[in-house]
């Protein structure tokens, strides 16, 4: 499914059921945005267009919101994103030097995606993982106590993923 | 069965998985809420919670019963009326309410049928941080069964009394634990605080009555509600009731979170809980009740964990989750990362946060990098006198971040000395 599609009918569908569910269909913004990004790993503006008008809301205002938050992407990511924790009890235990050798592994300073489009890589505030620090969010799963080793094996599991 | 006193987490067990409706039930769910629905006028509700003294655990502490009493009384029939759990845990150092949502979930949906009840609200959201996707998968299961069951939907337990909830998946802004801020954010708008009044008891989400609790608050109901409001008392060991989940993170054997009385003291929680300080380290001081709260240092690890004792100790217990520093850590470092926090999560609402705030940040940096200058110290004590008391600013978000450094300044002088009189930063240039 290229971003150059339109909103499939589905999707179409369960953004104005989760409108339908709110006082005000405003209300879904947030997740209607969340659904798109689902679906194409980021919201391109055609998409965020489309949402706004199902939502009857204006463009601006939904992008005002799109670029509010810290994980709904209003550009391209990779395949995977990892989001290495940047806050302090993970700071303290070794997160700075975590992200040194994920940047070198990869080629990529924190921000960017790899060349075969397979790994974003992006700074988060605290991910609630404190406890195993340093943590880091890998799509949908935390993973803690990370060090060099696990995140090879991490980062070689996730280049073989589609 | 005896009721435990460890109440919050005696049913969470890592290893097994939440419990499903049945086993809930079987370990003493759903009787609150049987007792709640059969058996007490809503104003019965609001006077046990009341007597109980249980104080808002997201970190300002506000009474939970008294919170509710501002809430007008017609029933949910009358006029919309939303409950809302803020689930949203992004202070750093803080993952109490994740453990709770992922080990017992049925218990904060218990506890948000009781409130609901006590307010007559027919309408409850958990407004759930983006970024905890199991707690999502599990409270989604969670509220399906207990619809499924007849605990939630149209007429519970056959009473009249109709209430059902969603999740609302967030997507990570730490403004959003504000609770009128999370009101904004639900209305599908950038998340920003809202001028009080109105409150939200009385006119929060869409202008409707609202009451917003946190996930620990609201999972202590159904257990103040089963055993009473005197057996909630005596679990404290000073003036406030209950447990509290109270955890460390930092350079201790075993970072971690434990359900203890409320007013446990700092030293039982470090040395007994999280094993002490892992070797070849030492405790300088801590921030007790996560980021946004003031360090204290080792002469407080024996003043009890509660409000009043932590306010006295020149802190708060703010959400009850300590972050150590070590003595091979640098403090300036350390309030450099934790004002880059509170920089970025900013709204941006009010000037003088959204100004000041990456000032600080710039001055931290500049000090830490060895370019810093004494001036830059004053310049930094001046915006803790101008962002630190409360009013200064819309919402509590820059004192909150004004906290650490406030206490910073005056616990670290030295440190903060030694980094402009070498031009470098003493500790990680040492040896």
């Amino acid at each position: 499914m290229s971003t150059a599609d339109p909103l499939p009918a589905a999707l179409r569908a369960d953004i104005v059921a989760l409108a339908g569910a709110e006082l005000h269909p405003r209300g879904a913004a947030v997740s209607a945005l969340r659904l798109v990004q689902e679906h194409f790993r980021w919201i391109s503006t055609a998409h965020l267009h489309e949402v706004a008008d199902l939502l009857g809301m204006s463009a601006d205002d939904l992008d005002g919101v799109a670029t509010y938050f810290n994980l709904l992407f209003r550009r391209p990511v990779g395949r995977h994103v990892i989001m290495l924790c940047d806050s302090v009890s993970c700071w303290m235990m070794g997160r700075d030097p975590l992200c040194a050798h994920l940047c070198r592994t990869l080629g990529i300073q924190p921000g960017e995606t790899t060349a075969d489009d397979a790994i974003t890589l992006l700074p988060t505030v605290c991910i609630g993982h404190c406890d195993h620090a340093p943590a880091m969010l890998v799509d949908d799963a935390l993973h803690g106590d990370v060090d060099t080793t696990t995140l090879d094996r991490l980062i070689a599991a996730l280049k073989e993923q589609p | 069965m005896p009721p435990s006193d460890r109440p919050l987490t005696a049913m969470i067990d890592p290893a097994a998985g939440p419990p499903d409706c049945a086993a809930y039930e079987r370990g003493g769910g759903w009787q609150a809420t049987r007792k709640v629905i059969g058996t007490l006028a809503p104003a019965d509700v609001i006077d046990i919670v009341t007597r109980s003294k249980l104080r808002g655990r997201g970190g300002a502490g506000f009474g939970t019963g008294q919170k509710w009493s501002f809430v007008p009384r017609e029933p949910a029939s009358a006029r919309r009326k939303y409950l809302i759990a803020n689930a949203d845990e992004m202070e750093p150092g803080t993952f109490k309410d994740r453990w709770l949502m992922e080990g017992n979930p049925l218990q904060l949906v218990e506890g948000m049928i009781i409130a609901a009840y006590a307010v007559q609200a027919g309408h409850g959201i958990i407004f759930l941080r983006g970024e905890y996707h199991l707690a999502c998968a599990r409270l989604q299961q969670a509220i399906g069964e207990a619809r499924r069951q007849g605990w939630l939907g149209d007429n519970i337990l056959g009473s009249g009394f109709g209430f059902d909830i969603h999740v609302h998946s967030s997507a990570g802004r730490y403004i959003c634990g504000e609770e009128t801020a999370l009101l904004t954010a639900l209305e599908g708008r950038r998340a920003t605080p809202r001028s009080k009044p109105p409150f939200p008891q009385t006119g929060g989400l869409w202008g409707a009555p609202s009451v917003v609790n946190n996930v620990e608050t609201l999972s202590n109901l159904p257990h103040i509600i089963t055993n009473g409001a005197e057996w909630f008392l005596a679990l404290g060991r000073g003036e406030d009731g209950g447990t509290k989940i109270y955890g460390v993170s930092g350079r201790v054997r075993r970072p971690g979170a434990w359900e203890l009385p409320m007013g446990t003291p700092l030293r039982q929680i470090i040395e007994e809980c999280a094993g002490g300080m892992r070797p070849g380290y030492g405790l300088r001081a801590l921030l007790p009740g996560g980021a946004s709260t003031a360090f204290v240092d080792t002469t407080a690890l024996d003043v009890p964990m509660d409000y009043g004792a932590m306010e006295k100790a020149g802190s708060r217990l703010g959400t009850g989750m300590a972050i150590i520093l070590d003595d091979r850590t640098c403090p300036v470092g350390m309030l450099h990362n934790l004002e880059h926090f509170f920089a970025q999560e900013s709204c941006g609402w009010c000037t003088p946060c959204r100004d000041g705030l990456p000032w600080v940040e710039r001055l931290l940096a500049a000090i830490e990098a060895g370019t810093g200058t004494h001036e830059d110290i004053e310049q930094l004590g001046r915006h803790t006198r101008m962002l630190g008391p409360p009013g200064r600013t819309f919402c509590a978000h820059a004192p909150g971040a004004m906290a650490p450094l406030a206490s910073g300044l005056k616990l670290f002088a030295r440190d903060f000395a030694a980094h402009i009189a070498q031009g470098r930063c003493p500790l990680r240039h040492a040896a």
